[in-house]
């Protein structure tokens, strides 16, 4: 057996006995239980795995756990910080912006990802940045909505 | 797949002729109480049930160990004052979790947080055929009332009895029961403490009338809306139960192509791998999903295809072959068309095509199975858990008691979900490798081996006076549907008829079912109808409509829309489309700009207008009609499913197009709240009128007029 892969997801650490090829996604939900990153294609089309890779939005589906290792993780179950939601959780929580909600925690992890670039994004901008999330329901213009809302909020709170 | 070869014919409404009657229950009443905690249980049985019951000897409350058979809802209250409804429908992301918990606090008079739901649970819910053709918020709503107005009822009896007074004094309200007379008052959770009282009561009693709603009625946010957003929601896929395996299974090369020869040795010979063959069925479960799909990949299978239909000859077999007599119950007839056609001042035939479409669920198919002492139990994302629980007990030849089938709330059906696939899969291999096992169906798979919309193709032949007013209706579908197929307008000579073909590809139910078909048929012809007689399209419904609800529905659109409108740029386009169904009316106006030198083809903006009769959650139904807009535009303008000798040759969310935010226009939905009127479902109707009022702005912007759906997948081609 080659040498566990150490991963860091959502602040602790996680040796993991994979082929370095195995991507991140199967060793999220089958390995450590992470279910919230949601299997939806596993071709990187529709955006359900999305976590943050080292701030940037990935598809967790399509990184081998090799390119997962060097960088710090977060997964939807990583944005809640003491009880407290993510500006973006409560926004959609706030606004409704889901309704199955199997594409929910993809959506706001790239939206996460999207604030944390561009803080004050335009409709167009988030429109841009979400296209390859999908949302079979149809509830994008309350998915727009929640990020304008996080937007405001986590301005606010900048103040 | 022996399904895809056989002379199968789609049902009209295939799900409501396979539902079965209300099921005998065998939950005991000791175990009843055993699982919820001592309190007070009430329940609303058939009424037909209650009249055999009431003429056989013994008291009408049962006092036996056994429930009620042929129990349509029930409710319990605990000692805690927590209340539970129970219902064998299941949460889908139409949100019924909330609407029903707020339709059981609203009748009970308790606040909206003490209530939480069961559902599609064969275990613990009463027997229910399937979550479809929106019917939760017509059948299940009015039934959890009753039941809630006898619970109220019963414990307004119990504080009668402790106070010594008559009940008609008494108030229910505020989860507790008070008397105004004497200033005394218990709550319900005093009420049900140290009983285990249960009561059957006929499904009749009066309810509270609409207009009288305090938390029914409301916008309440989505119940459990925080699992949701921070990913702790367990979706079936999800789950993981102890000692579990991957399981796979091998697909054949294309529909109808059968196992002749196999080899599994290699695949056996993996460590922890079991292989399970049984008839075409070929499948393997291992410790982790990639060595499940090694072990497949290590099994060498010949099969024998046959030939198959191919998309780009679809329409005509279908049109070819039809039964060539059909069903009394399809076909209907009254005046003499070719009468009215030879009166017509403008006549017009038109043939409209409908490709076969995906749901496209994001959760694909997907169950757990567990097999304990010879009884099984599945975990799996379906609209249709008592219909898997009787398959599966079918397939492996046990009792329907001793299958257990447990629906996690799910990540989307649209209809797609009423097969037991998944749950067979995961069954059989679970039984040989004597752990559960877990199937998950890949994107590929889902939109393989799932089911589709049907494709079809409706002919239709009308004539109108000079004044607008239609002198004949004749109108033809061939295999997509009797959905929607009447017309809503005002003639007096009309001929409809559904021809029903044999399967090409495996078909099935969808949102909306044929609705969208027929609706997109008969919008776009009485859209051109209104070009021919050089009318206004609005004016020409308007014409021919009697419906006061059909008509409210298109005069709130036009009015929030502003037709009519004046063109302010070029390619720029209007247009309007309406109908009703399953008890609930849409209008949708679209705005379209077309380019015509690139053949950009978009949707600029939408406005709906929608009624249901009585909202039961305003919030809740809004979501529902934005969702359905937005899945109507994708079948309206780029959604195919493209077959080749029984190949999907577009199986994927990159080569099968779903509406993503750039596709997003401008949305408006107009709720109309009528009070008045019994609440019906609003999971379908708001999808069928998106794709007539597109193609019919794309018409007024281009000249062009399209029959076929999808209209426009590569652009806009002139003719």
């Amino acid at each position: 057996m080659a040498k566990p892969i150490e991963l860091e997801i959502n602040g602790q650490r996680y040796p993991v006995n994979y082929p370095a090829d195995t991507p991140l996604l199967y060793v999220l939900r089958d390995e450590l239980g992470l279910t919230g990153s949601k299997y939806g294609c596993g071709e990187g089309q529709c955006g359900a795995c999305t976590v943050l890779i080292g701030g940037a939005p990935r598809r967790s589906c399509q990184i081998p756990l090799s390119a997962a290792a060097a960088k710090p993780v977060t997964t939807i179950e990583g944005l809640e910080k003491d009880g407290r939601l993510n500006p973006v959780q409560q926004a959609f929580l706030d606004a409704g912006a889901f309704q199955c909600a199997y594409c929910t925690s993809g959506m706001i992890m790239s939206s996460v990802g999207l604030l944390q670039t561009n803080p004050n994004p335009s409709q167009a901008e988030i429109v841009q940045f979400l296209q390859g999330n999908v949302c079979r329901c149809g509830t994008h213009p309350r998915i727009i909505e929640a990020v304008r809302q996080a937007a405001k909020m986590m301005q606010e709170h900048e103040r | 797949m022996s399904n895809l070869e056989g002379k199968l014919f789609i049902e009209p409404e295939r799900y409501e002729l396979s539902a079965a009657p209300f099921h005998q229950f065998e939950l005991a009443r000791r175990d009843f109480f055993r699982i919820l905690g001592a309190g007070i249980a009430v329940f609303a049985i058939a009424k037909d049930a209650l009249a055999a019951q009431e003429t056989a000897p013994g008291p009408r409350t049962f006092h036996n160990e056994e429930l009620p058979k042929e129990i349509s809802a029930w409710l319990h209250i605990g000692e805690d004052g927590s209340i539970t409804g129970f219902t064998g429908k299941a949460e889908i992301g139409q949100n019924i979790r909330t609407a029903l918990a707020q339709t059981i606090a609203d009748e009970l008079r308790v606040p909206f947080e003490s209530v939480r739901m069961v559902t599609a649970d064969t275990a613990l819910t009463p027997f229910d055929a399937g979550t479809f053709g929106s019917r939760t918020t017509p059948t299940i709503t009015p039934q959890l009332r009753r039941v809630a107005a006898a619970a109220r009822d019963l414990l307004v009896g119990v504080a009668a009895k402790e106070w010594n007074v008559a009940p008609a004094g008494l108030v229910a309200a505020d989860a507790k029961v008070s008397d105004p007379a004497s200033g005394r008052s218990l709550k319900y959770a005093e009420l049900a403490r140290d009983k285990t009282l249960a009561q059957n009561l006929p499904a009749e009693d009066p309810i509270t009338p609409a207009a009288q709603w305090t938390i029914a009625g409301k916008p309440v946010p989505k119940v459990d809306g925080r699992a949701f957003v921070t990913g702790r929601h367990q979706y079936a896929p999800d789950l993981r139960p102890a000692g579990m395996l991957y399981g796979k299974v091998l697909r054949p090369p294309s529909f109808g192509a059968t196992l002749t020869a196999y080899d599994d040795s290699a695949a056996k010979a993996k460590p922890g791998v079991f292989v399970v063959r049984d008839g075409d069925f070929l499948g393997a479960a291992a410790p982790s999903a990639d060595e499940a799909q090694r072990a497949l990949d290590a099994i060498h299978a010949q099969w024998k295809e046959v030939p198959q239909i191919s998309n780009k000859e679809i329409f005509s077999h279908l049109k070819h072959n039809a039964a060539a007599k059909t069903d009394d119950r399809f076909r209907k007839q009254k005046g003499s068309v070719e009468e009215g056609l030879a009166s017509a001042a403008h006549r017009l035939d038109a043939t409209y095509n409908v490709a076969y479409i995906a749901h496209a669920p994001l959760e694909p198919r997907a169950a757990i199975a567990q097999w304990a002492d010879g009884k099984l139990t599945v975990w799996t994302g379906t609209q249709r858990p008592f219909a898997n629980r009787d398959e599966l007990a079918d397939v492996f030849r046990i009792p329907e008691s001793s299958v257990r089938v447990i629906v996690p709330d799910t990540g989307s059906a649209y209809g797609g979900k009423h097969t037991s696939d998944a749950a067979l899969e995961a069954a059989r291999l679970a039984r040989a490798a004597g752990r559960p096992v877990k199937v998950v169906w890949t994107r590929e798979e889902e939109f393989t081996w799932a089911y589709f919309r049907p494709a079809g193709v409706i002919e239709v032949k009308s004539g109108i006076a000079g004044d607008g007013a239609l002198t004949a209706w004749e109108f033809h579908n061939y295999h997509s549907g009797m959905s929607g197929i009447d017309t809503p307008y005002v003639v007096a000579n009309q001929r409809t008829e559904y021809h029903p073909v044999p399967l090409i590809l495996r078909s099935g139910s969808y949102r909306g079912l044929a609705a969208t078909a027929n609706h997109f048929a008969r919008e776009t012809h009485m859209d051109a109808l209104a070009r021919a007689a050089n009318m206004d399209p609005l004016d020409l419904r308007m014409k021919n409509l009697s419906d006061p609800r059909l008509r409210a529905v298109l005069e709130t659109a036009a009015k929030s829309f502003g037709w009519p409108r004046k063109k302010t740029q070029e390619g720029q386009g209007f247009g309007v489309a309406c109908g009703c169904e399953k008890g609930s009316y849409v209008a949708t106006f679209a705005e379209m700009a077309v380019d015509k030198t690139s053949g950009t083809v978009r949707v600029v903006r939408l406005v709906e207008a929608f009624e249901c009769g009585a909202i039961v959650n305003p919030d809740g139904l809004r979501n529902q009609v934005v969702g359905a807009m937005i899945q109507g535009l994708g079948g309206a303008l780029f959604e195919a499913i493209e077959f080749e000798n029984g190949r999907i040759k577009n199986p994927h969310f990159a080569s099968y197009r779903v509406p993503r935010f750039r596709d997003i226009p401008e949305i408006e939905a107009v709720l109309l709240d009528r009070k008045d009127i019994p609440s019906a479902g609003a999971g379908e109707t708001p999808i069928m009128a998106v794709a007539p009022a597109i193609g019919n702005a794309i018409f007024d912007a281009t000249g062009i007029r399209l029959n076929n759906l999808p209209m426009v997948p590569n652009g806009l081609r002139s003719a």
